[in-house]
């Protein structure tokens, strides 16, 4: 049964984790295949060929990429247990815009915020906060982003800004903060208080030191091309 | 329940002709504002505070936002109509990685064509044709993405036919000679009404872009 689901991912990648939280909720078993993204394994390859990327899921020999994407075909393909999705079209394009939000604007945002400098960096730092902003306002007054309980959007956020914690830990910065966001604070620990989610997290002392050399790595190759 | 329906939009947005030729294939009615993105309506800016962007569709009230997202919305409530999305997961996942393939790539890089010069323009040419090549690759024999029928990822590129002639002026190649597959398919694609009713004339595409270029300062 193992055998019929394969998960490639990455330890440290927050896409990676939504993957594995959704595939526990649903109980399903699953084979894990750490990737070592500077040696790309003949079976990532060739199950994502446009893109090259982690996470991948492969379903009975058929390989799924996108983690959004993966996301929504698990729940289809296991309807029953936990829905990451709500029934109504209304209520499921509300949440498909929030994860898109989140990764297409939130997450880049951020970067820039943590990592530019001067003007680029104060224009995103702004940015970043009315976004944190707008995701506090859709989740005041709810137990979570999904209502009642946690779903597509809870998964999406959750590890992104999990790692932007992570990131800010390694620029010590203090851009996302309790006292500025208390009820994206409170969520936060709600889900860290979660077994299941809480188990899809990487050790946060590991995951620290893996951003920190990784920013050094870049930011080395960034003098040196400046420099060139 | 009387279904209202009003999109906001831009005669010349690809990401808005998407949503036309939906709600077009189905034979769903819909009220059509034109959106000056110099100057925004407050009700776009009311129904999009976030992104300020159209297309919008305001169904009885309610604002659905973001091309794809809207186009799946109409596809889950007028289901019954003309489908786009396969009906199985696993097709659907494969619609949906597609359809975001498109999205991630074919516009920014289209936009790159028509805002540079030199070097710059002719990588993004280049990439721009690897990309309508990987497009094509995935067609292979198939008359549609979707299969025998228009589907979900017919929908979301073939707007950009209509932005094929401005890019081919810009970057001054041919994507006919580069990709003539996709070109038959597009083709193809504009004998459905939805489509050929929906997709501006590509001349006054290119006059929009120059024009807008005046505007951007972009030599």
């Amino acid at each position: 049964m193992a055998k019929e689901i394969k998960l490639l991912g990455t330890w440290a990648s927050p896409f990676s984790h939504r993957i594995e939280l959704a595939l526990k909720l649903k109980g399903l078993q699953f084979e894990y295949l750490e990737e070592d993204l500077s040696n790309k394994s003949q079976l990532l390859l060739q199950s994502n060929p446009v893109h090259r990327k982690i996470p991948v899921l492969i379903h009975k020999g058929n390989p799924i990429s996108e983690s959004l994407v993966i996301m929504e075909y698990i729940d289809e393909t296991w309807q029953h247990q936990n829905p990451l999705l709500p029934k109504d079209p209304y209520a499921r394009a509300v949440a498909r815009f929030w994860a898109k939000f989140i990764d297409e604007k939130v997450l880049w945002t951020a970067f820039k915020a943590y990592n530019d400098k001067g003007k680029e960096q104060e224009d995103a730092i702004e940015e970043f906060s009315q976004q944190l902003k707008f995701l506090e306002g859709e989740l005041k007054g709810k137990e979570y982003f999904g209502g009642e309980r946690f779903g597509f959007v809870d998964i999406a956020a959750f590890f992104i800004l999990q790692f932007l914690r992570v990131l800010q830990e390694v620029k010590e910065a203090e851009l996302m903060t309790e006292e500025k966001y208390p009820v994206l604070f409170e969520w936060m620990e709600k889900l860290q208080g979660n077994e299941v989610v809480a188990g899809c997290l990487p050790p946060r002392e590991k995951h620290i030191a893996y951003v920190r050399a990784r920013r050094a790595a870049a930011e080395e190759a960034a003098s040196k091309t400046k420099a060139a | 329940m009387a279904n209202e329906l009003i999109l906001l939009d831009t005669w010349v947005s690809p990401f808005g002709m998407r949503v036309r030729i939906a709600l077009r294939e189905k034979g769903i009615k819909f009220e059509y504002k034109e959106e000056d993105l110099t100057n925004k309506s407050d009700l776009l800016l009311k129904m999009n505070p976030i992104h300020k962007k159209i297309p919008v569709l305001i169904h009885n009230g309610k604002p659905v936002r973001e091309s794809g997202i809207i186009v799946q919305y109409v596809d889950e409530v007028w289901h019954d109509k003309a489908p786009l999305l396969p009906s199985e997961p696993y097709p659907r996942a494969q619609a949906r990685f597609w359809a975001d393939f498109v999205d991630k790539k074919i516009y920014d890089t289209g936009r790159k064509i028509w805002t540079t010069k030199g070097d710059e323009q002719k990588s993004a040419t280049e990439e721009f044709i690897g990309y309508l090549k990987t497009l094509e690759a995935e067609l292979g024999a198939k008359p549609y993405f979707g299969g025998e029928k228009l589907g979900y990822v017919d929908v979301t590129m073939i707007p950009f036919y209509s932005w094929f002639h401005a890019y081919e002026v810009s970057g001054n190649f041919s994507i006919e000679s580069n990709c003539p597959k996709l070109m038959a398919w597009a083709k193809r694609c504009m004998q459905h009404e939805s489509v050929s009713k929906t997709l501006p004339d590509p001349k006054k595409v290119y006059e929009f872009i120059l024009q807008l270029k005046k505007r951007l300062g972009i030599e």
